[in-house]
């Protein structure tokens, strides 16, 4: 087993670990080592799907929008469980990282002055989503991905397969990864650490998300004694591709696209008569469904309900001009040509607002409280909390940009005044090896009698989908939980591939193997919270409650068994009050 | 139910053979890549794909797929309109394991013209102002910004397969796309990387890389724009 000695680790190489990287190395004035780990090549990760665009208050004088505003509407998107202290921060950052991201390139879409664009989105009062066309995702990543080739002190590992973060005395001391191209097991052994692994989308089957946004690492840093926050706040994403999933981002609406039922209306009027379709996600997401339970949905040939997104009101120029992958993406995956027809969509699983339980500035919090030293965690990954029980969308790229930036200058302070590193000890590289032969020994050894890692997912995901989806009830979430915990006793999983070089079949049962410690938090959690706020939505409780549940969940494990403890959320301007669009 | 017949060429660090696999599929309205994943997860979990976003932006699943550089996900079996594919790992590039090939080697080359901003770094990092563009700036290099990295144009050029060293399509189109940008001033500093043997000028036009390419990059064009530049003395 080699060892790798780095004085910064990055795990994950999206949008928030790529600015981390180029925050550390320039805040470090290049006089520290960093790496960044990713189990894809590096510059493919999940956030360069992202379409709709970036939040920021740009030009505050022209457009008579302000921080004060930006904050507000995402407060009141969260449904008040946003902690005001970190939106705060949300929004004073933004402008900055968007003019960063100029600065180093990114191509945003201009006015004809030479100002960039920004476009209407969901929960949003005022235009202030910031987009390059609608690959804005693939334009920030290739772009960050591209400004990291800049440093010689930023070693990119791609697909390097973390599996352990190791922390000892509630200190962070590295991690373990399998090089999948090397078929070598490494320790990567290091003074500080961020996590920015992304959210888990692929717990569920329906989801608009990459093959690779699973989430095994939340299960890894449970495993690891760290916790996690808010993790039954689901969001599905109203508009996803019927049959594939994939998005259909709110650019469509932010451009004027409407939603039509059967009955060629326009449903939105009676759920959201002010906001219609650019009301929030978890609004849009029921009203769909709604539409669909009471029959006023299309029936797609696969079995599934949906409705139409009309485009076609807005003409080919603005559609090639402002948003050209939609039209690409329903022509080519759903035979469309929007045109002169509508999308067929229906509601998907598009993001986690929960995650590793941090402080307002990205620091990683134990369940008590305290802070593991060296330890940051950034992006869809991290929980600052400025999503609350509902994100509004654009603001986690701007999220991702903002804690990425925010986390790598701390570990760049942290390890420049922290004493060298010396080399590890013992019972370090003990535990590193412990991994290395529960994984290359036990996992690679054949259990005839174990289940395929792709029938456990599978059977995951219908467990998700039936028992925890937009629409949840106590008697049914419990029966979920029951199913959930006889999955979790399987410890092992049959491995065909017995090769160490690329062992695919290797790293789907390892992803399976944390997705289920995840699954269950998830499920917990969603069944203790007796009310329903932004997007978790309880059949039999389906009034907000303030009184008893304006708090955090926060899962950890205990002796293999997982606990819940809540905490406050930080008010400092807006009380709670209804939410109205 | 359709049936298909899907013969992918194997390399396990070794050995090197051609399996068939039989697959029953719904629709037609479904990609290779599709394919694949179904064959790793019913019938061989030894199969080793690269795959990540499935809509064809992340550039993982390149391959060639009956003779062409493909992306996997964007190649629905209605436009092969046939029930027998033949997959195998891209061209020019060192195997790893079955469909899975180095593209290390790509990036390292891309990585050699700078493909950032080149201007006064502390600016960059310590100012808060906005350099700006105008839309017509943008034009210029927009297109080429869309490269995914994905390979193809590496497995289509005929350059590459005897010459390893040619910077190639991928380095070169970054090249263009970062010096034709209104706020880089690296040109000079690119051209001396470029204006060299085994910069553009082993390039002898075949524009296979632009007509394989999966989002509309003109790699060729670029690689003309970078030698008239280079002739004409001009930045592109
Ligand atoms: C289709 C789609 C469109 C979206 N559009 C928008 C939008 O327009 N605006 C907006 O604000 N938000 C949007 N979002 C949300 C946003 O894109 C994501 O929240 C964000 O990109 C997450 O970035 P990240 O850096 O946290 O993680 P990711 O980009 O998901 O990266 C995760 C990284 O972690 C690595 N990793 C994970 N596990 C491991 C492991 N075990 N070992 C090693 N590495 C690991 C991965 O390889 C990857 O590098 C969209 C989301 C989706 C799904």
């Amino acid at each position: 087993m080699e060892v790798l000695k780095y004085d910064l680790i990055i795990v994950g190489s999206g949008i928030a670990g790529l600015r981390a990287a180029t925050a550390a190395a320039w805040a470090s004035g290049g006089r520290i080592s960093i790496a960044i780990l990713s189990k894809i090549q590096a510059m493919r990760s999940h956030s360069l799907s992202a379409e709709g665009g970036m939040s920021a208050v740009l030009y505050p004088d022209k457009t008579g929008d302000s921080l004060e505003l930006h904050a507000y509407d995402t407060v009141k998107g969260s449904d008040f469980l946003a902690d005001q202290d970190a939106v705060q921060i949300l929004v004073e950052y933004a402008p900055k990282e968007v003019r960063y991201l100029e600065r180093i390139g990114v191509p945003w879409s201009r006015e004809p002055d030479g100002r960039i664009s920004q476009r209407p989105f969901g929960g949003m009062s005022i235009p202030r989503t910031t987009f390059a066309a609608d690959k804005t995702g693939f334009f920030i990543m290739s772009t960050l991905f591209s400004e990291t080739r800049r440093f010689d002190n930023i070693h990119v590992y791609h697909e390097h397969f973390v599996t352990k973060f190791i922390i000892e005395d509630g200190e962070f001391k590295g991690v373990t990864a399998y090089d999948l191209k090397r078929g070598e097991f490494k320790f990567f052994y290091g003074k500080a650490g961020i996590i920015a692994t992304g959210g888990a989308g692929r717990l569920y089957r329906f989801t608009t998300t990459a093959h690779s946004t699973t989430g095994e690492t939340l299960g890894y840093a449970l495993r690891a004694g760290l916790a996690i926050k808010d993790m039954e706040f689901v969001q599905w994403h109203p508009t996803a591709l019927v049959p594939s999933g994939i998005l259909v981002s709110e650019a469509a609406r932010g451009e004027g696209g409407y939603l039509i039922n059967k009955e060629g209306e326009r449903f939105m009027k009676r759920y959201a008569p002010q906001r219609m379709e650019l009301a929030p996600r978890d609004i849009v997401s029921r009203a769909i469904l709604t539409e669909c339970m009471e029959g006023r949905g299309f029936q797609h040939e696969s079995g599934m309900c949906y409705v139409g997104l009309d485009l076609r009101h807005l003409g080919e120029e603005r559609i090639n001009r402002r948003i050209p992958f939609i039209r690409e993406l329903a022509h080519k995956y759903a035979g469309i040509d929007v045109l002169s027809e509508p999308i067929p969509v229906r509601p998907a699983v598009h993001y986690t607002m929960g995650g590793i339980h941090t402080d307002t500035w990205g620091r990683v919090l134990t369940a008590d409280g305290k802070w593991v030293r060296g330890l940051w965690a950034a992006g869809e990954a991290a929980s600052v909390n400025i999503h609350g029980a509902n994100r509004l969308g654009s603001n986690s790229l701007s999220e991702c940009s903002v804690w990425g930036r925010l986390t790598g200058e701390q570990a760049a302070k942290y390890v420049l005044e922290t004493s060298r590193l010396p080399s590890p000890d013992g019972k370090l590289l003990d535990v590193a090896k412990g991994e290395e032969s529960r994984v290359f020994d036990r996992l690679l050894h054949k259990e005839q009698n174990a289940p395929s890692p792709y029938e456990v997912k599978k059977q995951l995901n219908d467990i998700m989908e039936e028992h925890f989806g937009p629409f949840r009830h106590g008697s049914s979430m419990a029966e979920g939980l029951a199913k959930l915990k006889k999955l979790r006793e399987f410890s092992s999983f049959r491995v065909v591939d017995s090769s160490r070089v690329y062992n695919q079949n290797l790293k789907d049962a390892l992803e399976v193997d944390g997705m289920l410690d995840l699954a269950m938090v998830v499920g917990i959690g969603a069944y203790a919270r007796s009310e329903s706020r932004g997007a978790h939505y309880r059949l039999d409780y389906p009034k907000r409650d303030d009184v008893n549940w304006l708090k955090h969940t926060v899962a950890y494990m205990y002796g293999g068994e997982l606990k819940l403890v809540y905490t406050p959320v930080t008010i400092t301007k807006w009380q709670p009050e209804e939410r109205r669009y | 139910m359709k049936s298909l017949v899907v013969k992918v060429k194997r390399f396990d660090g070794s050995r090197t053979w051609w399996q068939e696999y039989k697959v029953e599929v719904p629709s037609e309205k479904i990609s290779v890549l599709d394919v694949l994943v179904k064959i790793k997860e019913e019938q061989d979990p030894t199969l080793a794909v690269r795959y990540s976003c499935r809509m064809a932006i992340c550039g993982s699943c390149g391959m060639v797929i009956n003779g062409v550089p493909r992306l996997a996900c964007q190649t629905l079996l209605s436009e092969l309109g046939d029930s027998r594919i033949v997959v195998e790992p891209l061209w020019n590039h060192k195997v790893v394991k079955d469909l899975v090939v180095d593209l290390e080697p790509d990036f390292e080359k891309v990585r050699a013209v700078k493909p950032y901003i080149i201007r006064d770094v502390k600016e960059i990092y310590e100012s808060d102002k906005e350099f700006g563009q105008k839309p017509e700036e943008l034009e210029r290099y927009y297109n080429f910004a869309y490269c995914i990295q994905c390979g193809l144009c590496m497995a289509a050029c005929p350059i590459l397969g005897s010459n390893d060293k040619f910077l190639g399509p991928m380095a070169l189109n970054a090249a263009y796309r970062w010096s034709a940008d209104s706020r880089d001033k690296g040109w000079e500093e690119r051209k001396k990387l470029i204006d060299t043997e085994d910069g553009v000028w082993p390039c002898h036009l075949a524009y296979t890389c632009s007509a394989v390419c999966p989002r509309g990059v003109d790699p060729g064009y670029a690689i003309q724009l970078l030698k008239a530049a280079i002739l004409r003395r001009r930045k592109p």
